[in-house]
């Protein structure tokens, strides 16, 4: 599980790779809490186009760090899931909560 | 049951080792040729049940998880996760969705919702303090057979 995170006059955009489950969401979600709570972007994108594999442990990640951002003024988006991915997102309804490009 | 070819792989209940079952899964299923959304669906739903027995099963401590793949007649795949923790009170209500008793874990509640959509068949057998068995079955399809 790789991240990657740049920040751009408050735009900020995440890029992760590898599989994301329980296991690795623990880390991710540190990671994550920590840039939006120090940096405050107003827009955080998280590029999930090298993610290989998600289960229902990265619904738990979007809509944590969704809440977060809300409560900091920010916006959350999702980026770039793969086709399967997608359909774990789609059957948590999760594009309610947050916009996925 | 007509068993034409079976795997069973034991582990700790580390959560390293939740990639390490869908890793197992996928390896004995390439016999199988499947496409590359089934072997998605069973990954993630391989997933979701060793994850639940990491997370809730021995949320007290750390025990044994069994995890048993079968291929049946019919290009039909058998996968059992069993392991020995605390149970499940009430599984009607463990199976609602967004039903969690993890929330500060972040856990969706989601588990099971994506078992069964993503799987043919699931069974779940437990109670408090005997374990939990999970049992999901797929039919793959005939493609280039």
């Amino acid at each position: 599980m790789k991240i990657d995170i740049k920040n751009e006059n408050g735009t900020a955009v995440a890029t992760l790779s590898g599989e994301l489950d329980h296991h690795n969401a623990k880390e991710l979600r540190a990671e994550l809490d920590r840039f939006i709570v120090t940096a405050q972007p107003r827009e955080l994108t998280i590029d999930f186009g090298g993610i290989t594999f998600m289960d229902s442990s990265g619904i738990g990640l979007i809509m944590g760090r969704s809440k977060l951002m809300k409560e900091c003024g920010g916006r959350l988006e999702v980026l770039n899931p793969q086709p399967y991915i997608r359909r774990v997102m789609k059957l948590a309804g999760i594009e309610r909560i947050v916009k996925i490009r | 049951m007509e068993i034409l070819n079976e795997i069973k792989f034991k582990m700790p209940s580390l959560s390293v080792n939740e990639a390490a079952a869908r890793a197992v899964v996928s390896s004995f299923l390439i016999q199988t040729d499947p496409t590359v959304e089934e072997l998605s669906d069973i990954r993630t739903a391989v997933s979701e049940a060793v994850t639940n027995a990491v997370v809730h099963g021995y949320r007290h401590g750390k025990g044994d998880i069994e995890l048993t793949v079968r291929l049946l007649p019919n290009r039909e795949v058998y996968i059992r996760i069993k392991d020995k923790g605390c149970g499940i009170a009430d599984i009607e209500q463990a199976m609602e969705p967004l039903f969690t008793t993890a929330p500060e874990e972040e856990r969706s509640g989601l588990g099971f919702s994506v078992m069964q959509s993503f799987m043919d068949k699931l069974k779940v057998k437990s109670s408090a303090g005997n374990g939990t068995i999970v049992t999901m079955r797929k039919r793959l399809s005939e493609h280039g057979v």
